[in-house]
């Protein structure tokens, strides 16, 4: 098959009336689709702001390891609920990024512990240094982005919680099971809604119908308790890994609901189109019409709808968590991160065990603004 | 329109006996029956467990017959005699516990919901009127803001703040004194005093939504051109968007109570966990993790029946505003 018939059916000539026609103007009319998207979008800022923080995010999920100065369950009696320690770039002999250490103080009356931050005792901090061993892609390695100098010194930036834990590297390695448990659950909620919605659409009639009541059904069930008694119905000896996989696919068990509505919606407006007919007349099978012919022509509307839908599953899998109904520890997510915070006596005296639950929005905000950017994006011919 | 009440009746009829089966399915999926664990549990207790409590327990739910009519024994004694089971964890029949807790959830959700409207209608009115002005802007920003903070988060920010700097506590639904205290004007204007704050948490996500919503419909309907005509006519200019634009812009507000109260009565567990609120919450919750199954049950089958009535409401409200979905 030829495209050349095509290409100077498309091309469209400068109209007469207009003769300082600019280089960019008539680049619009050869743009390919993904070139006018990608102009729509850099148009809306916020988007790009949010798309830019979600690359981090995902950034830092992957090199979990070498961002994180110490293991997650690296757990120190000397430290429980330290104060966060303030970074300090330079000190009278110029640059020497170090951070001030502690000396405890028992309060004689109530055996409270307190932190005071003792100016004499200097931990230096230094970049790209050496720290505990980790596996990455099969290396093994032992550097880091930021840590002490030595590697046996501590360093709490965001403090330490209960167990005197590192805040800050707990909450680098629960970046990676709270964004990717996201992803999952939209992977899976997208091949239940692709295949439901588009059976639902392409056919219409009965099928449509009863699919359609299945998902009112789904969705007018409140879906916190359902959630909750499917997760408490599972085996208590399952490993992390089975109970991750088992909530993700709990999650996705009712968010595929939304975007099999978007799909159908999408092949009830396409099932009409000549490219549709043409293929059928050619003789190709029904699935290669849905998902070879009609699937494509809105990828990009399904992009927007899955980065609509990773911030639900987030803050599912937060909730679940946080109710200790989700992920157990010793998995690290930011939702068991936050189960820590769950008593408000303890978040009064150790707030900094608060700063998962800003991740938490951070990534909420960034997606929903990147997912309304695409959203705006996907019909640039609108 | 009695005719359509009538349809949508009916039309409920198959998703709740789906309903009914999903709750079923719960009961049934922790492993070992609810005998097994009813008898472990006293047995742990350190008391003997007779006989013909086992017989009796046996008789009444079916233990020892096959699924279905476990079901239908389980279903017909909660249609025919509001027998919903016994908690084990409680000991006492689950109907006992359910319904105090149940009227609870439903005054916030509702209280919930109306608190959303009054925010949202005249915020979103003015948001599309006053476009792109300071004020929209404002509204935008928490909108967006109270969309992406999980409500139990803001619970417990709220929860904090007040402990901190307050030093107060926030939680419960009622003061020490009146948590035991029989019905009376004062408990209910102490349970006022503090239902406030369990609304603002849970509205906000609910509130931020319909902002948006009503914003884009009222910007669309204001194009349009009878706006014009109205404004050319003379008409106060108040009257031109409220007659008009708006009660065609209005019916989200409406549909919303049917997609908004599933996610209120869902948002409400979360919630009253972290604030300790005496509703269905903390007692789902707790039941699910001693797989006091029968108690976790009945809340799931009695908390979706609550937002399919809330639905039909909502869709009996909304066919009677607009006569075009009432003869569809």
């Amino acid at each position: 098959m030829t495209t050349e018939p095509m290409k100077t059916g498309m091309t469209l000539q400068p109209a007469p009336g207009k003769p300082n026609q600019t280089e960019t103007e008539s680049s619009v009319y050869v743009a390919s689709q993904w070139t006018l998207m990608w102009w729509r979008f850099k148009k809306h800022k916020l988007a790009m702001a949010g798309g830019i923080v979600t690359i981090l995010l995902y950034v830092v999920a992957l090199f979990a390891e070498f961002l994180a100065p110490f293991p997650p369950d690296m757990t120190n009696t000397q430290a429980t609920y330290a104060p966060p320690q303030t970074l300090i770039l330079f000190d009278e002999n110029g640059f020497n990024p170090h951070v001030l250490g502690y000396t405890v103080e028992v309060d004689p009356v109530a055996l409270r512990r307190t932190f005071v931050v003792d100016p004499e005792v200097k931990i230096p901090v230094r970049l790209f240094t050496q720290g505990y061993s980790y596996e990455f892609m099969g290396q093994e390695s032992t550097l880091h982005l930021i840590g002490p100098e030595d590697p046996k010194d501590t360093m709490y930036l965001l403090g330490a919680d209960r167990l005197g834990r590192d805040v800050l590297s707990r909450l680098i390695y629960g970046t990676r099971i709270s964004m990717s448990i996201g992803l999952v659950g939209v992977t899976i909620s997208l091949i239940l809604g692709i295949i439901l919605g588009g059976i639902s659409g392409y056919y219409g009639g009965i099928v449509d119908s009863f699919i359609q009541r299945v998902i009112e059904f789904i969705r007018s069930i409140p879906t916190i308790p359902l959630w909750l008694g499917l997760v408490a119905a599972l085996p208590t000896e399952w490993g992390p890994l089975q109970i991750y996989f088992a909530i993700t696919i709990i999650l996705s068990f009712i968010g595929w609901t939304s975007l099999a509505r978007v799909v159908r919606g999408r092949f009830l407006s396409l099932r009409e189109e000549d490219f549709v007919m043409a293929a059928r007349l050619d003789g190709a099978s029904q699935s290669k019409i849905m998902f070879q012919h009609m699937l494509p022509a809105f990828y990009s509307h399904i992009i927007a709808s899955i980065t609509l839908a990773i911030p639900g599953m987030i803050i599912a899998e937060t909730s679940l968590s946080f109710l200790g109904l989700g992920l157990r520890p010793p998995v690290v997510s930011w939702g068991v991160l936050l189960q820590e915070a769950q008593n408000v006596r303890t978040v009064a005296t150790a707030p900094w065990l608060l700063f998962p639950a800003l991740a938490v929005v951070v990534a909420v905000l960034a997606l929903n603004f990147l997912g309304d950017g695409l959203r705006d994006a996907a019909d640039p011919y609108a | 329109m009695a005719q359509f009440i009538l349809r949508r009746i009916l039309l409920m009829i198959p998703t709740l006996f789906v309903i009914s089966i999903v709750a079923f399915v719960v009961i049934q999926l922790p492993p070992g029956d609810f005998l097994t664990s009813y008898i472990a549990n006293i047995s742990a207790s350190g008391e003997q467990v007779e006989q013909h409590v086992i017989d009796a327990l046996n008789e009444r739910f079916g233990l020892d017959q096959p699924m279905p009519v476990q079901y239908l024994k389980w279903i017909g004694n909660i249609v025919l005699k509001g027998d919903f089971g016994q908690s084990f964890a409680w000991r006492v029949p689950v109907e006992d516990l359910i319904w105090g807790r149940l009227g609870l959830t439903l005054l916030i959700s509702l209280s919930t919901l109306i608190f959303t409207w009054v925010i949202a209608f005249p915020v979103g009115i003015y948001s599309a009127v006053n476009k792109y002005s300071l004020g929209d802007y404002i509204a935008t920003f928490f909108g967006f803001l109270g969309l992406a903070i999980p409500n139990f988060l803001l619970a417990l920010i709220l929860m904090y703040v007040a402990f901190k700097y307050f030093n107060q506590s926030v939680g419960g639904l009622f003061s020490q004194e009146y948590i035991d205290a029989p019905w009376s004007l004062a408990k209910v204007l102490d349970l006022f005093s503090h239902l406030w704050i369990p609304m603002v948490i849970l509205g906000t996500a609910g509130a931020a939504s319909l902002i948006r919503i009503m914003r884009a419909n009222l910007l669309d309907e204001l194009k349009k051109p009878y706006v014009r005509t109205a404004r050319a006519k003379g008409l106060p200019e108040w009257k031109v968007i409220l007659k008009y634009p708006v009660r065609v812009a209005l019916n989200p507000f409406i549909s919303t109570a049917g997609w908004l109260l599933p996610t209120l009565v869902s948002g409400s567990i979360i919630v009253a966990t972290v604030l300790s609120l005496p509703t269905t919450g903390p007692m789902l919750l707790s039941a699910l993790t001693t797989q006091d199954m029968y108690l976790a049950g009945a809340f799931i089958l009695l908390l979706s029946i609550l937002t399919m009535v809330g639905t039909l409401v909502s869709d009996v409200l909304l066919a009677w505003l607009d006569p075009r979905i009432r003869f569809n």
